[in-house]
């Protein structure tokens, strides 16, 4: 099988001496939507960047829809789009400048990179803006640039290093619609994002990265039935009794809040009646964290 | 991929073109500027004085200099400025991250360095043209030496913009070295004037030859045969051409 990534025991040694990746493995089948996660400096933009051809690697095979990097360069990066975690246009060019100059590089006749920017620059909605110095734009404009500047030479590979960061909140939910429906269409869509609600939201395949190694490279839905508890806080009406839920570790944050915990086989029904016995009103309850992010913070922790 | 490859030569020319047409006032304007000065103020009012060199008014003879110091300064500062402004963006990694080879990053910046140099060198000519009349002895030698001096140049302009870390490495080359050179390198002097010592030493100023060379072109006369001076000049390019490719192919100051 033919995989859109295939990584065979990187390593990368910085100059000094820093191991930033020791040895990973790692397989992206076509048409996939995968998040890397890791805690900050695990290796991840490490990996994308030698994906990319950002950073040299030490050891290791990578390749991208069967073409090996170190034989078959030109074929692999064909394939790769990037949207990097930094700006890194020319403020001083046109939005339209900078889409088309990069599609040059793929070798888009200009003709051709026109017509596409059109569709791309509209996609994004930076099409009015084509004529304006990028350093005009707003920080998420510069961010939908930097995504139509990817797919300008249309790759079957996209990869998205922190794509939302800094993003307000209507337009991530717009680049998620705009991510899911690109997949959607066949492209293979690797993500980071420190956003675990984006990872749980697109992927569905999912690897950590953790000192430089893979410690979890596995469905999202396998990796959330690993999930034993879930942690629930319960907004409550004050009464000055201390609740207590036979059979569920309980605590009492405040006055107002309580933190139960609920194994995924006892369900929660039983915390309201006991709570209704009590005469204690529930007024809302949501969840103490994002359920991936509680299960990244535990496999983080055990293998720190 | 040829097809590939000379697209993504055309986008970076274009691109490097656009640079340096969008910024002309910094580019284009200081060398007509101070060129005019050099007419006024040696050609003109010291250069009465001087009297002949080779048989040529002194303006005559200066006019070559100061198109070969124009076209040297020019495609060095383009393509220094060009590649460092490209890695302190980091847009440098527009092309790191495309399937353009090392070849055609080179010859992008250097097309658009050369590309400045003639607009500069086309702009002083027509300068040098309101005091003294243009005269031409061989055009095949005076395109060969100008192409030549501007890849030589923009090669090491881009050795340079490789190396630099900050904004100042990319003026220290240009202001104690390469300025310098090109004083020492005959524009406003021929080398059978200076002593025989520093006849010899000027021998290893690379600037002499093109100097020489270029104004062989336009005067017919020269201090160095022309072949040598093409000669030297095609070493120089070979040389910086083979530098620039392995420190851009291993990374240098571009991948960690």
């Amino acid at each position: 099988m033919t995989y859109a990534l295939e990584i065979k025991d990187l390593k990368k040694v910085y100059a000094g001496g820093v191991e930033a990746l020791r040895g990973i493995d790692l397989k992206v089948e076509e048409g996939d939507f995968y998040a890397l996660l890791g805690p900050n400096g695990a290796g991840k933009s490490t990996t994308i960047g030698i994906v990319t051809s950002l950073v040299n690697k030490t050891s290791g095979k990578v390749n991208v829809f069967g073409y090996d990097m170190d034989t078959q360069l030109m074929q692999a990066k064909l394939q790769i789009g990037l949207v990097p975690q930094e700006f890194n246009f020319s403020p001083f060019e046109t939005v339209q400048q900078i889409v088309v100059n990069q599609a040059g590089y793929y070798g888009v006749s200009r003709k051709e990179a026109l017509k596409r920017s059109e569709k791309y620059l509209k996609q994004s909605d930076l099409w009015e803006k084509r004529n304006v110095q990028a350093q005009m734009l707003s920080g998420g404009m510069k961010r939908r640039l930097m995504i139509s500047r990817a797919l300008m030479h249309e790759p079957r590979l996209l990869i998205l290093d922190e794509p939302t960061a800094g993003v307000d909140i209507e337009l991530r939910r717009e680049m998620w619609m705009f991510l899911k429906e690109l997949n959607a269409n066949g492209t293979t869509i690797i993500l980071t994002t420190h956003y675990l609600e984006e990872a749980e939201m697109l992927c569905r395949n999912i690897g950590i990265i953790q000192k430089g190694q893979l410690i979890e490279d596995t469905s999202m839905k396998s990796l959330l039935a690993k999930l034993q508890y879930e942690t629930i806080i319960l907004d409550i009406e004050s009464s000055g009794r201390v609740p207590v839920i036979k059979g569920y570790t309980s605590e009492l944050m405040d006055d107002g809040s309580l933190s139960v915990e609920v194994a995924r086989d006892q369900g929660i029904n039983e915390v309201f009646n006991q709570l209704t016995e009590q005469g204690i009103k529930v007024l809302s309850m949501r969840n103490k964290s994002n359920r991936l992010e509680e299960l990244f913070l535990k496999l983080t922790e055990e293998t720190a | 991929m040829f097809k590939l490859y000379l697209t993504a030569l055309k986008g970076l020319s274009v691109k490097e073109t656009n640079r340096y047409l969008r910024i002309w006032v910094q580019t284009l304007v200081p060398p007509v500027i101070t060129t005019t000065l050099y007419f006024i103020i040696f050609g003109n009012l010291i250069g009465k004085r001087i009297g002949e060199m080779d048989g040529f008014s002194y303006m005559e003879f200066i006019v070559p200099g100061l198109i070969m110091m124009s076209v040297i300064t020019s495609s060095y500062s383009n393509v220094s400025s060009s590649f460092f402004s490209q890695k302190f963006q980091k847009n440098i990694e527009e092309l790191l991250v495309a399937p353009v080879p090392t070849h055609i990053i080179i010859w992008g910046f250097v097309i658009g360095g050369i590309g400045r140099s003639i607009l500069v060198g086309i702009l002083v000519t027509i300068i040098s043209l309101f005091f003294v009349p243009l005269q031409v002895h061989s055009w095949s030698i005076v395109i060969l030496t100008f192409l030549m001096t501007a890849i030589l140049f923009s090669l090491a302009g881009l050795l340079n913009g490789i190396f630099a870390k900050s904004f100042d490495d990319v003026s220290i080359v240009p202001t104690f070295i390469l300025q310098p050179l090109t004083y020492l390198g005959g524009v406003f002097f021929a080398i059978s004037m200076l002593p025989p010592f520093w006849q010899v030493i000027s021998h290893f100023n690379p600037i002499v030859y093109m100097i020489s060379g270029f104004r062989f072109g336009i005067l017919g006369v020269i201090d160095v045969p022309i072949l040598f001076s093409i000669l030297i000049s095609i070493t120089f390019i070979v040389v910086l051409y083979v530098i620039n490719w392995y420190l851009i192919e291993k990374g240098r100051g571009l991948r960690s």
